[in-house]
């Protein structure tokens, strides 16, 4: 079971491709190519984080989108309270250092995936579904109501985090702290998966009576992914509120959710690069559509149709298909 | 007489009204088979649900090596040293042999919560799932995909992975069912190979097997433990002739 | 005093509204095992399809079988194209295929009817208020709605516990492969179901049509909630969708009406309405995550 060479050839060919991605892209005269990239690698993020719940643990969770919505807040509200030199409840003054700033938006979505996963995980199946959705939903409408922090408007963040002397405005840059981010998170991940908890979590995945019968607690397992997950997600949303300089509880809208799931089948449930794959297929599926007709989400929505009525297991499953091999 | 090591008295369980478990006392002694017969829908799969705490029980109390763990999760019991196999296999489809005996000895080895090192790539623990595998006969299926396996190669599988928890007592719920003169051979072999070191309750319908295995026999009737004896004690009881058997129909 | 029970009725008409939509929904999920989120575009499609035919025709009436009629049809052609290739499949394939229903339903309204929000006056007949107490005014309308709910809600209860095709529907909550093994045509069931779910949803459309703008997008916000109220009742319980519709109908509109004030005596004015309304539209979430503590499977989830 050793990894063949060809697979860390063609990954080292991927990631030369992707350190000189905002190069080639002036080079063809398509800057902009940059910032869709840099959205791609942010959703690919979130839905590698959904994926890790959805896709190795079993779990359709439809409401990360909130952990995604949180994570931006955190760095949205936190600028707000620096900009404006008031503390936090008074105490706790804002920041506008991406070191602090994304790891907070990682706790803080953590520790909101624990408490919503606690009572989420007491059911499963299709409980799960809705608990998970009508969670989201209340931080929707929670923010929605905060008028202290834009309501239903949002956040507009004028200057993007401080990290050292870089400048996140700069395309490039905002694009390269993103890639990094997400190679050493796909890196985290990749580890996770092949550990014993990662092997405990696929486990579950495939029959959870046969882990009890051999005398797993399964709720803490699957408690401890949820956060994780959650936290990529609060990552993902803190790097989105970066990139855009603006949160809005759009971004933990239901339809998001339903994004993030999108991408994942998208890519292909429960491996690894599937995500970024999916959040790829998905954005440019999203703007070619956008560009050919005003109505697009009929097309999306027909694609994901056909998509899960006619395929089993996404694009890569798809390709494989298509250009099967002897196997 | 040696003390039990599962002790089970006065169990029950109802389903709205239906008794499915009724006032069962049924005991094990160490290095002993005690199969259990009865017919279909007599209860003998739900009273190892229970045993195993799957499923809760109403009354009655379950006492391994003189603990009582009739209130303890699944969890515990398992660690407490209780195993069982499913009549339809239950195993992690998409693993190889090899994954599904790792992961029963890894949960044995304590908490997962390691999220670092290539659990694959655990030397010690590999090694140790391949003796579980020699042991059952399937070392040459080691990198088979278990979904790929036969009936009867799962079958044995089932048995692999309860054995690789290290269980004091197993619970076997049907493992001859489906499998063919030669396999049911060689499952009786298994068997009786790691009686020794594990105390067994063998729920079977192939009486062949029972009474090749069994050091005695409880009969199961609407969950109802209506005889308890030695093979031959059994086999001469007129009431579980009745019940059981039909009246005036051989044993075997 | 008057006030508090005009908050009840106002509770209770939100409260049949809920019950409609999850009479339908508990009842497919309890018998199929299939998680639809397309319920919601079926109940906008009752309130689109009677809202729009009353208004071309001026008749109230002329809108509620064209309506019903729209929302049941949509229904039994999504279980005949969609659903019905769902049912063995896993739930994450069910809530992928039915949100894709959602975006094309969204959109096809979009293209048919445009942005702008349609809207219906009252029938005449329905127009008015009644004094229900001395000094209690209650619109006309608004009763109906309730007494429309509840005589629904009477009716599924003599269909479920009264008839045949009731019993196999019980049956076919707690335990699917019963009924399949009593040899019934269960693919018939399945649309019968499906198809009474998808009316209901579009009554509970059409009524509400009045009241609130009939909008694309109208049917998530009522689906989340509904499906608040599925899993405080308990999956594929009737009776539980009938409690909990009540009971959230209820609470939510009190939080609504009373917490802001509450709020006021112990805080500044416009801060209090913004937490008020903040926390109240998170009550109804609050309540499930209480219940969900105390009973995980609902409050009246099956033996299983």
């Amino acid at each position: 079971m050793r990894t063949p060479i060809t697979t860390y050839l063609s990954l080292a060919v991927l990631l030369v491709l992707l350190v000189a991605l905002p190069t080639l892209a002036d080079l063809a005269n398509y800057p902009a190519f940059t910032s869709v990239a840099t959205r791609v690698l942010i959703y690919g993020i979130a839905a590698a984080s959904l994926n890790f719940v959805l896709g190795f643990g079993g779990m359709v969770s439809f409401g990360h989108a909130a952990f995604f919505g949180i994570g931006g807040y955190v760095v949205g509200i936190l600028y707000q309270h620096y900009s404006l030199g008031e503390p936090l409840f008074g105490v706790f003054p804002g920041s506008n250092q991406l070191l602090v700033t994304v790891p907070l938006a990682v706790l803080v979505s953590g520790a909101m995936a624990a408490l919503i996963g606690a009572l989420s995980l007491r059911t499963g199946g299709v409980q799960f579904i809705m608990i998970t959705l009508a969670f989201a939903q209340m931080l929707f409408f929670l923010f929605v109501s905060l008028k202290t922090y834009g309501g239903d408007d949002g956040l507009i963040i004028r200057r993007a985090n401080e990290l050292g002397g870089l400048n996140l405005r700069d395309r490039p840059t905002m694009y390269y702290l993103c890639l990094t981010i997400a190679v050493s998170f796909l890196f985290l991940l990749w580890r996770i998966v092949n550990s014993r908890f990662g092997n405990v979590l696929i486990g579950l995945r495939q029959s959870e009576r046969r882990m009890a019968a051999l005398g797993l607690s399964a709720y803490r397992y699957k408690l401890a992914a949820f956060v994780i997950s959650g936290m990529g997600c609060g990552l993902a949303g803190a790097l989105m509120a970066n990139f855009m300089r603006y949160v809005s509880p759009d971004m933990m809208h239901w339809t998001k959710s339903g994004e993030l799931m999108v991408m994942v089948i998208l890519g292909g449930v429960g491996t690894l690069f599937g995500p970024f794959i999916g959040a790829g297929a998905f954005i440019m599926l999203e703007s070619l559509l956008a560009a050919w007709t005003e109505n697009w989400q009929l097309g999306l929505g027909f694609i994901l149709l056909l998509l899960v009525l006619y395929t089993n297991g996404g694009l890569q499953a798809l390709f494989s298909r298509l250009f099967r091999r002897d196997a | 007489m040696t003390r039990p090591i599962l002790n089970v008295t006065g169990l029950a369980k109802r389903f709205g009204g239906l008794v499915a478990t009724d006032n069962v006392s049924i005991d094990v002694r160490p290095g002993e088979i005690h199969a259990l017969i009865g017919p279909n829908g007599a209860g003998k799969t739900t009273l190892i649900s229970q045993l195993l705490g799957e499923l809760p029980h109403d009354a009655g109390s379950i006492e391994l090596e003189g603990r009582e763990i009739g209130n303890l999760s699944t969890a515990r019991r398992v660690h407490l040293g209780l195993a069982r196999t499913f009549q339809v296999t239950c195993l992690l489809p998409d693993y190889t042999v090899l994954d599904n005996v790792a992961i029963a000895i890894q949960l044995r080895q304590g908490h997962s919560f390691r999220f670092w090192g290539n659990v694959r790539k655990d030397n010690a623990l590999r090694k140790k799932a391949r003796g579980f595998l020699r042991d059952a006969g399937l070392d040459d299926r080691a990198e088979v995909v278990t979904a790929n396996l036969s009936h009867g190669e799962q079958k044995q599988l089932e048995l692999a992975v309860a054995l690789a928890t290290e269980p004091r007592v197993l619970l076997l719920d049907e493992p001859m069912a489906g499998l063919g003169h030669v396999e049911s051979e060689q499952m009786i072999a298994m068997l009786r190979g790691c009686k020794e070191r594990v105390s067994m309750i063998l729920v079977e319908h192939d009486m062949d097997a029972v009474f090749a295995l069994a050091d005695r026999v409880s009969v199961l009737v609407y969950g109802r433990i209506i005889a308890t004896g030695t093979v031959e004690e059994i086999r001469e009881n007129a009431e579980v002739r009745t019940a059981y058997l039909g009246e005036g129909e051989d044993l075997c | 005093m008057t006030l508090f029970l005009e908050q009840l009725l106002n509770g209770m008409q939100l409260g049949v509204t809920l019950f409609l939509l999850a009479a339908g929904l508990t009842l497919i999920f309890g018998i199929m095992g299939v998680i639809n989120l397309a319920h919601g575009s079926i109940y906008m499609i009752g309130a689109y399809a009677g809202t729009y035919v009353a208004a071309t025709t001026g008749s109230f009436l002329l809108g509620i079988p064209a309506g019903l009629a729209a929302a049941a049809l949509t229904g039994i052609a999504v279980e005949f194209l969609v659903v019905r290739q769902l049912y063995d499949r896993d739930h994450l394939d069910q809530v992928l295929a039915t949100f894709g229903l959602i975006l094309i339903f969204n959109q096809a309204i979009t293209m048919i009817f445009g942005r702008q929000p349609l809207f219906v006056g009252l029938p005449d007949a329905l127009s008015g208020s009644v004094e229900l107490l001395p000094g209690l005014f209650y619109p006309l309308y608004r009763l109906a709605i309730i007494a429309v709910g509840l005589l629904v809600a009477a009716g599924l209860y003599l269909l479920i516990n009264r008839t045949r095709v009731g019993m196999l529907v019980r049956a076919g909550s707690t335990n699917r492969e019963m009924v399949r093994a009593l040899g019934v045509d269960i693919r018939l069931l399945y649309t019968a179901v499906f198809a009474l779910g998808a009316l209901l949803a579009g009554l509970a459309g059409y009524m509400a049509g009045p009241i609130l703008a009939v909008q694309v997008g109208m049917g998530e916000q009522i689906l989340i909630t509904t499906f608040v109220v599925v899993v405080i009742g308990g999956v594929g319980s009737v009776k539980g969708a009938f409690y909990a519709s009540l009971l959230l109908g209820v609470t939510d509109t009190a939080l609504r009406a009373y917490l802001p004030g509450l709020l006021r005596q112990v805080m500044v004015g416009p801060e209090a309405d913004a937490l008020g309304a903040g926390i109240s539209s998170m009550g109804i979430y609050l309540l499930m995550a209480i219940v969900l503590l105390i009973r995980p499977k609902g409050l009246f989830a099956g033996n299983t």
